[in-house]
């Protein structure tokens, strides 16, 4: 009966689409243009966040420089004349000063360029932080004294600015800091090549500077500080999570316990960063007494943060790891430890390196933690090598970030998006670190 | 069943390898092997027949105590290899398991090179002093495999790249280069060709000289061409258990009977 009326039904072509086969088409086309739309959406977004960052940030990279030759009196720098540094370190950077403003007016006089500026007001044009290169520079070579030396200084913030753009002969009017007459002196110091702008490696290298000199800012103990923390993550936080995961997916058996386990780990994933900054400051600051603005206690803060993530991402991947190749590692006699370290890791490899990677990532960019155990603190001293470092003040690249935008000088504002770009390079280099180790592995099929 | 050719029906000794007595098998609630006493003889093959569900994989991985992997599993009742009971508190799984091999139902080789998959067995049990030794071994095993041929030119490539009949061989070969006293083979030959059958049931022929082999099969005729003993499970019952000859001739429950002229299935 249902034969005969299947038969009777008409015959259909393949060559013409039924209406159901056209409309089914249809949503796979609009669904298609869907994804495409939110594709470019995504990809949009990116590319004006990275424009406007890398636009921002790029002139941090760049600086400028005055050189001049400087004279270094002997009666003024070293008044006893018996090259003791321990004396010669009475003369404060107030002592150096007044010898670059000669040095610049001495080089003016030389080109020809005559200024009705007042001393102090030609000497506003190199950094504040020039005496103190000065100082270090005499301190450190006595015999240069009473000789004239070449010296690479750092043009002042505003100068600075002129060269990038930012300020010019109108703008100088109306600003306290810089009056039009010095930028002609700069024009004058442009063309005789006294004065130049070059790249900026001391932005990499430098520690940070008070808001009065934003041309002397770099990230080096930011930079240092991000790095021994990353360390300190790394070494407690992949071996802990990989060894909480495999014993939780592997060796217990499953019970109330490790249910209970399981959904805490959930949820601290959940929990809120700042929270772990507070914890961090009640237990390693204040119970266990670790000093303050240390990479170990941001490391170890971090490392609590990103315990979890690494957990779950762990355990996914040895989920994800069929059960037949335990079977046949255990079914030939293999043990247990055996059976994971030899067959189950390896293939869970690529997905718990991605995860830490992610864990690692996201530790890198955290900046509310830091800011609650005291790495926002101001610090210009370099933290020693590895083992003792770990326990000096240091600073962080994302806290530096925050630091710079809270300034009141324009020109951190792209010391700012320098160091954004620095902290973005630094995740691509880590992702591709990860790329890199898991293609390694994944060769292996 | 024209084709059966029988084996030689001569078992080389009485010698009982596996004992077992009431062995009950409880996945949660589910009981899927009910009050199984058995016996299996060394130098002997024998063979599981059942519909599919009946418990003939469940049980045989009691043997080698492959259940414990399974949380939920429960096994009771008294088995015992050599009569040491080995579910004593005091033997190690890992320990029995290098004394009975196993190949399982779905081929599972690792996905490693076709020389690591044979090589992990004997490394880990440290039965090879040399390289030159490892090498003979995986060749030996291979060959008994019966795919050698096939894969002597490129051992170094992945076993997962292997069809699937050759992955089922290289599992075989895997399983006896650990030199096992029991080897337990679930359905060994269900994705092999004809002649890779042969090869196989040839291979089971050349062990029972050493070793006890248990094998699962779907196949009344490999059956009646290898094993010398049978058993009938049905739902998680041991029906029927004795000589293979006897089984398919002349068997006393009825059950058999449907089963093996192709009633029930
Ligand atoms: N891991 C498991 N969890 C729960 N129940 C299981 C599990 N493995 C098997 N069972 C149940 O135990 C019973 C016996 O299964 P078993 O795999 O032993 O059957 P079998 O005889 O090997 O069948 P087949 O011939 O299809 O392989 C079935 O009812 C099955 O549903
Ligand atoms: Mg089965």
């Amino acid at each position: 009966m249902s034969d005969a009326t299947r038969h009777s039904a008409p015959r259909t072509s393949l060559y013409t689409l039924s209406p159901l086969t056209k409309r089914r088409n249809a949503t796979e086309k609009r669904f298609k243009v869907y994804g495409l739309i939110a594709i470019s959406i995504g990809i949009l977004a990116l590319l004006v966040l990275l424009t406007s960052i890398f636009s921002n940030g790029r002139s941090a990279f760049m600086q400028t420089y005055v050189t001049l030759d400087v004279l270094l009196p002997a009666e003024k720098l070293d008044k006893n004349g018996n090259r003791d540094i321990e004396e010669m370190k009475a003369v404060s950077t107030f002592g150096y000063a007044p010898l670059i403003t000669n040095a610049l007016i001495s080089r003016l006089d030389e080109i020809g360029f005559a200024t009705d500026l007042k001393k102090k007001e030609i000497g506003a044009i190199v950094s504040k932080e020039a005496a103190a290169q000065l100082r270090n520079f005499v301190l450190a070579n006595p015999d240069s004294l009473d000789t004239t030396v070449t010296f690479e200084f750092l043009a002042g913030g505003r100068i600075d600015g002129y060269m990038k753009g930012r300020v010019d002969h109108e703008s100088a009017a109306l600003d306290n800091k810089v009056s039009p007459e010095q930028l002609d002196i700069v024009d004058a110091l442009i063309e005789t090549g006294s004065l130049e702008k070059r790249f900026n490696w001391a932005f990499l290298t430098a520690p940070d500077a008070s808001g009065q000199r934003p041309e002397a800012a770099g990230l080096g103990v930011a930079f240092l500080g991000s790095l021994y923390m990353m360390v300190v993550v790394l070494f407690l936080a992949l071996p802990v999570g990989v060894a909480a995961s495999i014993y939780l997916e592997e060796f217990s058996k499953q019970s109330r316990l490790t249910d209970i386990i399981e959904v805490n780990i959930s949820n601290l994933a959940a929990v809120p960063s700042i929270v772990y900054g507070i914890l961090g400051l009640a237990i390693f600051i204040n119970f266990a007494g670790l000093p303050q603005s240390a990479p170990i206690v941001g490391g170890l803060v971090l490392t609590l943060m990103t315990l979890p993530t690494i957990i779950i991402s762990t355990r996914a991947s040895l989920k994800s790891v069929p059960p037949s190749i335990r079977d046949a590692a255990l079914g030939v006699g293999a043990s247990k430890m055996q059976t994971v370290f030899h067959h189950v890791l390896p293939l869970a490899a690529p997905g718990i390196l991605t995860g830490t990677i992610i864990g690692l990532a996201q530790a890198l960019g955290e900046t509310a933690p830091l800011l609650l155990i005291g790495m926002v603190a101001f610090v210009r001293e370099y933290p020693a090598g590895p083992p003792e470092g770990f326990f000096d003040p240091a600073s962080a690249l994302p806290v530096q970030v925050y630091n710079w935008t809270q300034r009141a000088d324009p020109a951190f504002v792209e010391r700012a998006s320098g160091a954004i770009i620095v902290l973005l390079i630094f995740l691509i280099l880590m992702n591709a670190v990860a790329v890199l180790l898991r293609r390694r592995f994944e060769r292996r099929w | 069943m024209n084709d059966m050719r029988f084996m030689e029906r001569a078992v080389d000794t009485d010698e009982i390898k596996f004992s077992a007595r009431g062995v009950q098998v409880y996945y949660g609630d589910t009981h899927a092997i009910k009050d199984v006493d058995v016996d299996i003889q060394s130098k002997t093959v024998t063979a599981f027949i059942g519909p599919s569900g009946c418990g003939k994989s469940t049980f045989l991985r009691c043997l080698n105590r492959m259940n414990d992997t399974i949380d939920i599993c429960r096994v009771e009742g008294d088995i015992r290899l050599d009569g040491e009971d080995i579910y004593n508190q005091k033997v190690d799984p890992v320990q029995l398991r290098a004394k009975v091999g196993m190949v399982f139902q779905k081929p599972n080789p690792f996905p490693k090179s076709i020389f690591d998959n044979i090589a992990y067995g004997p490394r880990i049990h440290g039965l090879a002093a040399s390289k030159a030794e490892l090498d003979d071994i995986v060749e030996k095993s291979l060959r008994r495999g019966a795919i050698w041929d096939e894969v002597k030119d490129r051992l170094q490539a992945p076993g997962t790249g292997l069809s699937g009949g050759q992955q089922q061989r290289l599992c075989i070969a895997r399983a006896i280069a650990t030199e096992p006293e029991v080897l337990l083979m679930d359905e060994p030959c269900s994705a092999l060709d004809p002649i890779a059958t042969a090869q196989v049931e040839e291979l089971i022929d050349e062990l029972r000289t050493q070793y006890s082999v248990v094998i699962v099969t779907h196949s009344m005729q490999q059956a009646a061409r290898v094993s010398q003993k049978t058993a009938f499970f049905h739902l998680g019952n041991l029906v029927e258990f004795g000589e293979t000859g006897h089984i398919f001739t002349n068997p006393v429950d009825h059950r058999t009977e449907s089963y093996i002229t192709g009633r029930i299935g």
